[in-house]
């Protein structure tokens, strides 16, 4: 073997270690352990998990998939699913370096989810609602056809059974692979917070890591209440482009919730174990039981 | 002719006409005939032309939708309404260039008209901010909306922008609920609202003054989720490719049409508006006012259900079979 050669898989090496170290140790003593990415104490896997993904030295938030969402938000047992069952379809026979199908099957078999959210009914400390819970980790929780349509359903859902609606976001934006259906899930979602407004049923959006782009510019910041999660990152336009287009340097808190609180776009910070008791007061505070 | 500045794709054209010249000017001087060589060769290049423009890839129309010699919207305004009276500002501290408004008469009837305004020189594209509003823009438009609502007049947006403008004060003010708010209620309005897109329609910030009972393009024009240069950044990792994205987008009028994306094509002459603006002006009059005609019969509960209907419908799913 050449000293080339050498060197390139000495350097695969390392790519694929990294690639399984992060952001779990994927060695099973490791496991055990957990690094938190702000702080950088190393803590136990368990403790971590515990605190609802919480870092009990710094309070850093780690991201959460949609069902451990739901299990630290919905009461137990309460939560009934509505329309898992649809799926995505590749209008535009999409293909970059990847084939957008051969993306969906990665994703699905990652996720174990049709798509970027799930959606429902159920409880939050005793009082119901209709859900949605965005899925980061499935395409970047992306919004396409399914998503958009999902929302749709879940807000129709909420008016014919006269619930709140309660949608926590993270989303790198719209689903490029589906062009310009993707686009019009903003419009189409956007027209459905229309008629929830007209059936006068309260929204809340709760924005976590991260809520970006055509999420932003449409579903997610029409609640009439708008929560972020404390250190959440969010915004239209993506930090990178900023830079690109002012070819400034950005302050170092821009885009977080609390830069947004800062500037008006944001009712309120809620740190994790906050979230259910604030969204089921807020709800009640709406009901006209009291 | 030779004024407007030529695309690279467009090269051939230039050459063939340069050899038209060259013989024209020969067949003066000399004393053999070559008409009959130049009507040969003007044949041919209307051929090519005509073969050219038919068949242009999805990132040759994106050049024509982006040509700085294209129509802009004070362009239509002043070509096709007469009376225009621009309304200025947001009422909270801003007026927007990016974004004009105002209402003048199309055919003697009085309409709200508010579209995204490019500059075709340096001077203009700063004043214009290269057509990318702020959210002080959408809030404009939506004080102009409801203004076009609150007095019965129909509503025609022209859409020519490469986004909504990605800066610290954009973000600081609301970017992102600016145009979700516009989407919104552009959903609600009691009056016709018609949409053109009619050079670059990009993202959200195309969509932010695009939901409409009607919506046109001209027939170089794109509209899409993202820029295709921004789609291959991210997907490519590299904005070279940007004409492959813009392929595998299908951003182009025709298909956005066959999709019932859009509902309608207006026609623009041969190599793009900016080579005869008059036509282009003339059928896109016709396009409105033909919209128009359609929508005035509809009842304002009929505008909002058919244009909330028309949005509930798009996007394409499928069910998994259950076992």
């Amino acid at each position: 073997m050449g000293i080339k050669e050498w060197l390139q898989s000495k350097k695969e090496q390392q790519n694929n270690t990294r690639a399984t170290n992060n952001p779990v140790i994927d060695d099973e003593v490791s496991k055990l352990w957990t690094k938190c990415f702000n702080c950088g104490a190393n803590l136990p896997t368990k403790e971590v998990e515990e605190n609802m993904k919480v870092c009990p030295k710094c309070g850093y938030h780690f991201r959460i998939t949609a069902r451990e969402r739901l299990e630290q938000v919905v009461d137990l047992t309460t939560f009934k699913e509505i329309n898992s069952e649809i799926i995505s379809v590749d209008p535009l026979d999409f293909r970059d370096l990847k084939s957008y199908k051969a993306r969906i099957k990665d994703a699905k078999s990652k996720t174990n989810l049709n798509d970027a959210i799930i959606t429902g009914t159920g409880k939050i400390d005793g009082v119901e609602a209709a859900i949605g819970v965005m899925e980061f980790a499935h395409l970047g929780g992306s919004m396409g056809s399914v998503v958009g349509e999902k929302i749709v359903k879940l807000i129709e859902t909420a008016i014919s059974k006269k619930l709140p609606v309660v949608i926590f976001t993270s989303s790198g934006g719209a689903r490029m692979q589906e062009g310009i259906f993707s686009l019009m899930q903003m419009a189409k979602t956007s027209c459905a917070v229309a008629k929830l407004n007209e059936a006068k049923l309260l929204y809340i959006t709760v924005l976590t890591e991260p809520t970006f782009g055509g999420v932003t510019a449409s579903f997610g910041t029409l609640g009439d209440i708008i929560i972020a999660e404390r250190g959440a990152r969010m915004g239209f336009a993506g930090r990178r482009v900023i830079e690109q287009t002012i070819r400034q340097k950005l302050p170092s808190d821009f885009q977080t919730a609390e830069y947004f609180l800062k500037h008006g776009q944001v009712d309120m910070i809620c740190e994790r174990d906050e979230l259910r008791g604030v969204i089921s007061n807020l709800i009640r505070l709406h009901s006209k039981e009291n | 002719m030779r004024s407007i500045m030529q695309l690279p794709f467009e090269k051939p054209i230039y050459e063939i006409e340069e050899k038209i010249e060259e013989l024209k000017t020969l067949n003066e001087n000399s004393e053999t005939d070559l008409s009959s060589q130049i009507e040969t060769l003007t044949n041919q290049l209307t051929e090519f032309k005509k073969n050219l423009y038919d068949n242009l890839k999805p990132y040759e129309r994106i050049q024509i939708a982006r040509h700085p010699m294209r129509p802009t919207f004070l362009d239509y305004i002043h070509s096709i309404t007469t009376d225009w009276i621009e309304l200025h500002g947001d009422r909270a501290g801003t007026d927007d260039r990016a974004i004009i408004g105002g209402i003048a008469r199309l055919n003697d009837k009085p309409v709200m008209f508010i579209g995204t305004q490019k500059g075709k020189t340096t001077r203009e594209n700063l004043e214009y901010n290269f057509g990318m509003p702020n959210p002080q823009g959408y809030r404009k438009a939506l004080r102009l909306f409801k203004h076009a609502e609150k007095f019965g007049f129909p509503i025609v947006t022209i859409v020519d922008t490469p986004g909504a403008y990605p800066g610290i004060k954009a973000e600081e003010t609301g970017q992102g609920v600016a145009i979700a708010e516009n989407l919104l209620e552009m959903a609600k309005l009691k009056v016709p609202v018609i949409a053109i897109i009619t050079g670059e329609g990009c993202s959200g910030g195309a969509l932010g003054l695009a939901v409409a009972n009607k919506v046109y393009m001209l027939e170089n024009a794109y509209y899409t989720v993202i820029t295709p240069e921004g789609c291959a950044s991210i997907l490519w990792n590299d904005a070279n490719y940007a004409d492959k994205a813009a392929e595998a987008l299908k951003i182009t009028a025709d298909f956005l049409l066959e999709s019932k994306i859009i509902d309608g094509i207006i026609k623009e002459p041969l190599g793009g508006a900016h080579y005869d603006p008059e036509e282009t002006y003339k059928n896109m009059k016709e396009m409105i006012l033909k919209g128009l005609d359609e929508l005035s019969k509809l009842s304002e509960k009929d505008l909002i259900e058919k244009r909330y209907s028309k949005y509930r419908a798009m996007g394409e799913i499928s069910f998994e079979k259950q076992d």
